[in-house]
């Protein structure tokens, strides 16, 4: 079975519906020699046309993405560095996203936002490792993480064909991971809906993006001490909760582990969603990166601040013995 | 260079002129909660650029917007059912006074952020030439805008890719309490000079002036030419926002507002008709507002129950704040 990078499959999906919808296009920032290669070949294929290199100019382009979008299009704009979206959060958030409803439903704005490059690249320091996920979330924008390459690819499908704004996350951590996958079973994968990587009957932890491969590792080296269950929500808003409901009534007990910063971060959100509706075992836990946190320059102090498989494999055991 | 419609500029002068003074009333009788940013005196800029433009042609405003949304067409009763938060508004209740929308004759919004709507326009301009369109979109933003760098932005992809839109400076000597002088180094025009953008300055109280400057502007657009900027001078009569009718803030000496009063695009397009065929226009204006009023306030409020409906395209329906 062929192999399919992460990296390659956000490639793939881009080529696909750039081939299948006209009305799509890629804009951003180097995007024509492909820096980050998500954009790799697409200029060839598709031209300079569908195919825009944007100047510097991120709250330029992204209210253009908006106007374009109001007008018919369906833009997706590459965004390489994470902290890039705090300089064109008032566009997403108080304009593509607000349109909708202050306009009285009168109009839509399909814009696909795709972070290559997400959370830690190790050594990028302060203003390049941010993975503000949380904070799309908490605006009501639509929000996706995908962990796997095939994942990758049907959820980027997904947002762009979505008729709202989309924000994909594509964490540094996973741009690399590769998969034996059948090409033929690339789909869309529809947003809202989580997965299941592993079955378990003692525990539930909740993984996003890359740290989802860390829980799988985690999970492994704990056959025999503990059943662990890894439930990847794959789109973290809309957030599958029924999903998640479903895998805690088995288990009873939940850990989340995300790479937000622990104060309202995404994993208090998970935990304050399922404890009002459902009764725990034991009291749930957290590992994320600290409150507020800013990551480092050198590589021990990046390290030191992003959630482990050491921190992960403590929580889950205090939650077993905490029943 | 088509015939300049006289007559139908001084309608949509006086329009947006006594559904302005409509406005007022209604915020000060409570219908409008929230308050307006009148478009009094601005009246010859909506008017003399909107008059140049197609129902195609797309138009983006501001906060202090009213004059973009009516001098392009819309429905003047659905426009106030808006800002009376009525069910039957343009944006469903919805939007109110700095949202208010009317996609079906190009109106992408009122846009309460100060200058963010430049990009918008410039977007929407360049997504209709790709689809074949030959579409211009104007941007009217204020003097407070021209220092906002996201604008900027805006002027060097439109003059980048040759876009098909205008943009319009309605320079009103104030951004809310701030002096042009205090407020904008260097110059106006000089900002989309700067960026290769052809800047025109007109007399922004006079609608036929306007719409001669904006008829140019659009027709190169039109064209293939790139963007415009039009730099007009016009004068604000009444407060930034109805909250200072309450709230004095004295940054405007009583000398300067009459000044600035003297020069009304009212009674400049009226002098240029005749009696009778001004007084028809009067009457109709106010038979279409009186008719506009009863519509408003005889309107349903929206259901509460759908506060969030079309929060999404797709019909996402979030949780509810309280799971009780």
């Amino acid at each position: 079975m062929p192999r399919l990078s992460y990296l390659k499959a956000l490639n793939r999906a881009l080529a696909d519906e750039l081939a299948a919808d006209e009305r799509v296009f890629v804009l951003g920032e180097d995007v024509r020699f492909a820096a980050s290669n998500l954009t790799a070949g697409l200029v060839k294929r598709f031209g300079q046309d569908r195919v825009l290199d944007t100047p510097l100019s991120e709250q330029g382009f992204t209210g253009f993405a908006t106007g374009a979008a109001l007008a018919g299009m369906r833009p997706v704009i590459e965004f390489q560095i994470p902290a890039l979206l705090f300089l064109s959060f008032e566009q997403i958030v108080n304009h593509a996203h607000k349109f909708s409803l202050m306009t009285g439903g009168q109009c839509r704005v399909p814009v696909t936002y795709v972070l290559t490059g997400a959370g830690s690249r190790t050594g990028w320091a302060g203003q390049h490792s941010d993975n503000p996920y949380t904070l799309f979330a908490h605006t009501g924008v639509k929000t996706v993480v995908p962990a796997t390459p095939a994942d990758a690819y049907g959820l980027l499908v997904s947002a762009i064909r979505d008729d709202d704004p989309v924000v994909v996350f594509a964490p540094a951590g996973a741009l690399a991971v590769r998969d034996d996958v059948d090409f033929a079973t690339l789909a869309p994968i529809p947003l809202g809906s989580g997965r299941v990587h592993r079955e378990g009957t003692d525990i539930t932890v909740v993984a996003i993006g890359h740290l989802v491969h860390d829980a799988l590792a985690v999970a492994e080296e704990l056959t025999g001490e503990a059943s662990v269950e890894v439930f990847d929500p794959r789109t973290v808003y809309p957030f599958d909760w029924d999903g998640l409901a479903a895998s805690v009534r088995k288990t009873g007990r939940l850990v989340v582990v995300d790479d937000s910063n622990r104060f309202a971060g995404l994993g208090a959100e998970i935990i304050a969603s399922v404890t009002e509706a459902l009764p725990l075992l034991a009291p749930p836990a957290r590992v994320s990166r600290p409150d507020g946190a800013v990551l480092p320059f050198s590589a021990e102090l990046d390290r030191a601040v992003q959630p482990t498989r050491e921190q992960l494999a403590a929580a889950i055991n205090l939650t077993l013995k905490k029943d | 260079m088509s015939t300049v419609d006289g007559l139908g500029l001084y309608r949509t002068v006086r329009l947006i002129r006594r559904f302005e003074e409509r406005a007022v009333e209604l915020v000060r009788s409570g219908d409008i909660v929230g308050g307006i940013h009148p478009y009094l005196g601005q009246e010859g800029v909506a008017a003399g650029v909107c008059a140049t433009l197609g129902k195609d042609d797309i138009v983006t405003g501001t906060h202090r917007g009213h004059g973009h949304v009516l001098a392009k067409g819309a429905d003047p009763a659905r426009m106030l059912a808006e800002l009376c938060g009525r069910a039957t508004g343009l944006n469903r209740g919805r939007g109110g006074s700095m949202h208010a929308a009317d996609f079906g004759v190009g109106v992408f919004g009122a846009n309460a952020i100060v200058g963010a709507a430049g990009s918008i326009a410039t977007g929407a301009a360049w997504a209709r030439r790709r689809l074949g369109m030959d579409t211009v979109a104007v941007n009217f933003f204020g003097d407070g805008a021209v220092n906002e760098g996201m604008l900027l932005e805006a002027f060097n992809l439109a003059a980048l890719w040759r876009v098909p839109v205008v943009f319009v400076c309605e320079n009103n000597g104030w951004a809310t309490t701030m002096r042009v002088a205090d407020a904008v180094a260097g110059s106006i025009t000089a900002r989309a000079e700067a960026f290769g953008i052809p800047a025109t300055t007109v007399d922004g109280q006079d609608p036929e002036a306007v719409y001669a400057a904006a008829e140019a502007a659009v027709a190169r657009a039109r064209a293939g030419g790139g963007p415009a900027f039009l730099e007009c001078h016009t004068e604000r009569f009444d407060a930034h926002h109805t909250f200072e009718h309450k709230a004095r803030l004295g940054y405007r000496s009583a000398e300067e507002l009459e000044r600035a009063r003297s020069r009304d695009p009212v009674d400049i397009q009226g002098a240029r008709l005749g009696q009778i065929e001004r007084e028809r226009v009067e009457h109709d204006v106010e038979t279409l507002l009186a008719e506009a009023v009863t519509f408003a306030l005889e309107s349903p409020f929206p259901d509460p129950v759908g506060a969030l409906d079309d929060l999404y395209a797709s019909g996402l329906r979030p949780r509810q704040g309280s799971g009780v």
